[in-house]
């Protein structure tokens, strides 16, 4: 398996997706961060990444039922009044 | 020996009132929009209500009524990426030439601004993201809420949803990218 130092911006950002969730290697970190020596859009998008990743924690906490995207009172009623139905048949 | 065993049974009666809470949050975290989470978890019931004299009552009733919700979310999955290859290929980059593998001009990424950490915990954000993640494309939509928000594991989310695994990280990649875009004109750069 060849092994370069220097990567692409295609390469780098895979990697930055991965480390996401962390499952990028210690090498493969090692090469993202030489990387950002020579290219600052990767390094911009490394951050941005990161902070989409930090915001994403914060919303899947709270991402459950909420009040509005629920089935509501009155669809809950219909839906068993359609089972009831079916049950009967 | 005899195997004290204690068999499960069916209420479907109570279904709806006992459920359909857990099994909307199960199906919303999976497919993009509400009313066909609402669809799916309705269609489970139905599929339920058929195939009752299949149940053997070793798992609940639950457990019963998710394993026939995933199949459902499956095929859902299944219609959305027959549309379109399989095969997924990385869109940002140079494919050719002596800037292989290098940004697209266009599609260079934009300074956000400085202050944006103050804000991370705001509720008007947390409405713009949500949005962004409603307008993915579906099956985007779908593979990166299981890997980013459930948290599967990629080989479960591959498994599952017959993808390779670099299939998924494309994916993964476009949806982060088109996230990050639309939060730049929707909040950053407001």
């Amino acid at each position: 398996m060849k092994s370069k130092v220097f990567i692409s911006c295609d390469e780098a950002t895979a990697i930055c997706d991965k480390n996401q969730y962390g499952e990028s290697s210690v090498l493969e970190k090692i090469k993202l961060n030489m990387h950002f020596i020579k290219c600052k859009f990767c390094k911009m998008y490394t951050k941005h990444n990161t902070y989409l990743t930090r915001m994403l924690g914060i919303y899947s906490k709270n991402a459950h039922c909420g009040k509005e995207n629920c089935f509501t009172d009155k669809e809950k009623s219909e839906l068993q009044n359609e089972v009831e139905k079916k049950i009967a048949l | 020996m005899p195997e004290p065993e204690v068999l499960h049974t069916l209420s479907p009666n109570k279904w709806v009132s006992a459920y359909s809470d857990y099994l909307y949050n199960y199906t919303i975290s999976r497919v993009s929009n509400s009313e066909i989470a609402k669809d799916l978890v309705q269609e489970t019931f139905f599929a339920g209500l058929k195939s009752m004299k299949n149940f053997q009552g070793k798992a609940s009733e639950r457990t019963w009524l998710v394993s026939i919700l995933k199949r459902k979310i499956i095929d859902h999955y299944r219609k959305i990426n027959s549309t379109k290859g399989k095969a997924e290929v990385r869109m940002n980059f140079y494919n050719d030439g002596e800037n292989e593998g290098d940004w697209l001009e266009e599609r260079v990424p934009n300074t956000w601004s400085e202050d944006a950490d103050k804000h991370i915990e705001n509720e008007e954000l947390k409405v713009t993201l949500e949005d962004c993640i409603e307008n993915l494309p579906e099956k985007y939509g779908m593979v990166f809420k299981m890997k980013t928000i459930q948290g599967f594991e990629t080989e479960e989310i591959c498994k599952e949803l017959d993808i390779t695994a670099s299939n998924l990280w494309v994916i993964i990649h476009r949806a982060r990218t088109q996230l990050r875009r639309c939060m730049e004109d929707n909040w950053f750069n407001k």
